[in-house]
């Protein structure tokens, strides 16, 4: 019994960890029909800032966290307006062409400027070291990520399904043209759903830095995970993912736990069965 | 760039040494991609040989030529080692990050009649497979195995070992679990992780539930040691009375600023510390981290690497720079010196290198920076693995 409650809270965390930095790539593949293989490199960008901001600048975390997310959005907005404005709609090939180019220069620049060692963001004391929860520890930072992943999933949900700016941005997705002849800035809707996609992957880099740390070679390292929850949660739903994150992690930690000879055998295997029935994904929408 | 470079410095050096030979020296390494640091450590100990010893050795001038294999990747080791015996035609051939790269160039050496100095390739067999290699780096068996007679002369009775699932993990497993068990320890379990885990929390609650006293871990350097030592924090294992043990491949010098204070008192096995207190090697600290650049990037392939310069230009001097790759490798067979590591030679019979292995623990200098204190020496060990595999 205390095994599957382990087995379960550091699945959870895992699984959180994954839903933050994922979770902006599903708003870009499923509202934005972009298929962006530059999310990663957004991430660490995300990373590098923050741990720029907290080490060198000596600033507290959460003041690096905000530094990081507008930092990345200031970076991604240029690249939006020049690179990305120019794909979307194009052939999936084009956007992947173009986004993994992105990817290999945002990975030359960092090494360059950064160097090829690791960096690290100093936590506040507060989410240092391990805390008790009764039938064991857990590392305090784990507790504070799964707090990040339900507050941006209950964020992003009243986002898209309850404001205006929501409905405008389904509307733009479903029918551009419809939507600019209804009086929608369509331009300036991408370009602000681009950002917060942008903005959130900077958070999760950020947030999940103790599990994933930022080095040059992040941009790539992590990029399969986060497609692979992107399709088997279904392009462009919140719900979706967050059950994919949690799912996934639950059988990768399981997994490791029980059977680590096995590798990723059953995260792999979890993900065939799971788009063999599910063609679009757990919450897909039909096209 | 780099190729305009080095052409570039190639014509100088030749116009330069125009009535003696320039020998030239091929040395394939991972110079840009994810072990990028490993090539550049590399490129360091060369460059700190020459610019402490000069590139003339006798009447000649020695020549690098660097040549980059980003990742294991056998097939473009070997084309690119082809190459640089035919076109460039270089008479020795040294770097090799990787063992499967290694083991590529092996079967050309013979005909090229070109030795083969391995900097780090680190799995014992690679001197088998040709008479004309010699390596100056270490194997994991080496490194690992007196770490097994440390948890035994602690009083640890049963030890859980951790590794990743590849070639020198599984090296690393056998060496600790093949020693510890003859020392009369018991090895109550054997994980091997894939190479692509990152949350190792499932990990250390097994090792915690396996009632372990030890766990003898390896990784290869680089993002996942930071997450792995941090998990062994994490999750009270250290409270917990657990001794984290090692090979120093886990706290190269590079990783420290990352792990940090996590990673103080973790016990590491290994050929060479950074802070080995020796006038050789203050001497060749300062010299590497000049040419590293950033002081912080330095670590142990820098060493393999100038002793494998010294080991060539004994071969040069002992071959008067004539290629002839027979009597280059028997001139530095048994060769014994002083290495900024520690008191090395080249054993005649294996061709590889035997030398001190000193228990090392992570430590805090007054200047805030953590280095591999050394606390205690295994004097002239050989390679147990080549032993071991027979």
């Amino acid at each position: 019994m205390q095994t599957f409650f382990s087995i379960g809270v550091d699945a959870l965390a895992y699984g959180m960890i994954l839903f933050v930095i994922s979770i902006g790539l599903s708003v870009t593949m499923g509202l934005m029909r972009v298929i962006n293989l530059a999310h990663g490199a957004f991430a660490m960008i995300g990373g590098y800032i923050a741990s720029y901001a907290a080490r060198d600048l000596g600033l507290g975390y959460g003041l690096a966290i905000v530094i990081a997310v507008l930092g990345t959005i200031i970076i991604a907005v240029p690249l939006e307006r020049f690179l990305y404005r120019r794909i979307y709609g194009a052939p999936e090939l084009t956007q992947v062409l173009m986004t993994i180019g992105i990817t290999f220069c945002i990975i030359g620049l960092a090494n360059y400027v950064f160097g090829p060692t690791l960096k690290t963001i100093p936590l506040p004391a507060g989410l240092q070291g391990p805390v008790d929860i009764g039938f064991r520890t857990i590392a305090a930072h784990k507790l504070f990520a799964i707090g990040c992943g339900v507050v941006v999933a209950l964020g992003l949900w009243y986002l898209i399904e309850r404001t205006s700016f929501g409905v405008k941005l389904r509307a733009s997705v479903d029918n551009t043209a419809m939507a600019a002849a209804l009086g929608v800035r369509t331009k300036i809707v991408y370009a602000a759903s681009f950002a917060l996609a942008v903005g959130l992957a900077a958070f999760g880099g950020v947030i999940g830095a103790e599990l994933l740390p930022v080095e040059p070679y992040y941009a790539l390292r992590y990029m399969v995970t986060f497609l692979v929850v992107v399709s088997v949660g279904g392009a462009g739903s919140i719900s979706g993912a967050l059950i994919a994150c949690l799912l996934l992690g639950a059988v990768d930690t399981t997994g490791r736990y029980l059977v680590p000879e096995y590798g990723e055998f059953f995260f792999y295997l979890a993900v065939i069965a799971i788009v063999w029935v599910f063609p679009r994904g757990l919450m897909g929408r039909a096209k | 760039m780099k190729k305009l470079i080095l052409a570039v410095a190639a014509s100088i050096l030749m116009s330069a040494g125009a009535y003696a030979e320039v020998i030239k020296i091929g040395v394939v390494g991972p110079f840009s991609g994810p072990f990028a640091i490993q090539g550049k450590n590399f490129k360091a100990g060369i460059d700190a040989y020459i610019a402490t010893h000069g590139d003339k050795i006798g009447e000649n001038t020695i020549e690098i030529l660097y040549r980059d294999v980003p990742q294991a990747d056998p097939a473009q080791s070997k084309a690119l080692a082809q190459e640089l015996v035919v076109k460039e035609g270089v008479q020795y051939l040294a770097g090799f990050y990787f063992t499967p790269d290694a083991m590529a160039v092996t079967p050309l050496l013979k005909q090229a009649n070109v030795p083969m100095v391995i900097m780090n390739a680190a799995t014992s067999a690679i001197v088998t497979k040709s008479p004309l290699v010699v390596r100056t780096s270490f194997t994991t068996w080496q490194t690992s195995a007196p770490m097994a007679k440390i948890a035994r002369e602690r009083g640890v009775e049963k030890a859980i070992t951790v590794v990743s699932d590849y070639g020198p993990g599984v090296d690393a497993e056998n060496a600790f679990k093949t020693t510890f068990e003859k020392e009369g320890g018991k090895v109550v379990e054997s994980i091997r992780m894939p190479l692509s885990t990152n949350d190792f929390s499932p990990v250390m609650q097994r090792v915690r539930n396996s009632g372990a006293q030890a766990v003898f871990a390896f990784l290869p350097s680089g993002p996942t040691t930071l997450g792995f030592v941090k998990a062994y924090n994490e999750n009270g294992l250290k409270q917990a009375g657990i001794q984290f043990l090692a090979p120093g491949d886990l706290t190269q010098e590079s990783d420290l600023p990352a792990i940090g204070d996590a990673g103080l008192g973790i016990l590491t096995t290994f050929h060479y510390s950074l802070a080995h207190n020796s006038p050789e090697n203050k001497a060749f600290v300062a010299a590497a981290q000049k040419a590293i650049g950033n002081p912080a990037e330095l670590s142990f392939p820098a060493v393999s690497a100038y002793d494998g310069m010294y080991v060539i230009s004994k071969m040069i001097e002992a071959t008067g720079g004539k290629q002839d790759a027979q009597k280059a490798v028997d001139a530095v067979k048994g060769l014994t010196w002083e290495s900024p590591r520690g008191p090395v030679s080249i054993d005649p019979d294996t061709r590889h290198i035997t030398q001190n292995i000193y228990l090392r623990e992570v430590s805090k200098g007054a200047d805030g920076v953590y280095f591999n204190k050394e606390i205690k020496t295994f004097e002239k060990q050989p390679d147990p693995g080549l032993a071991a595999a027979k």
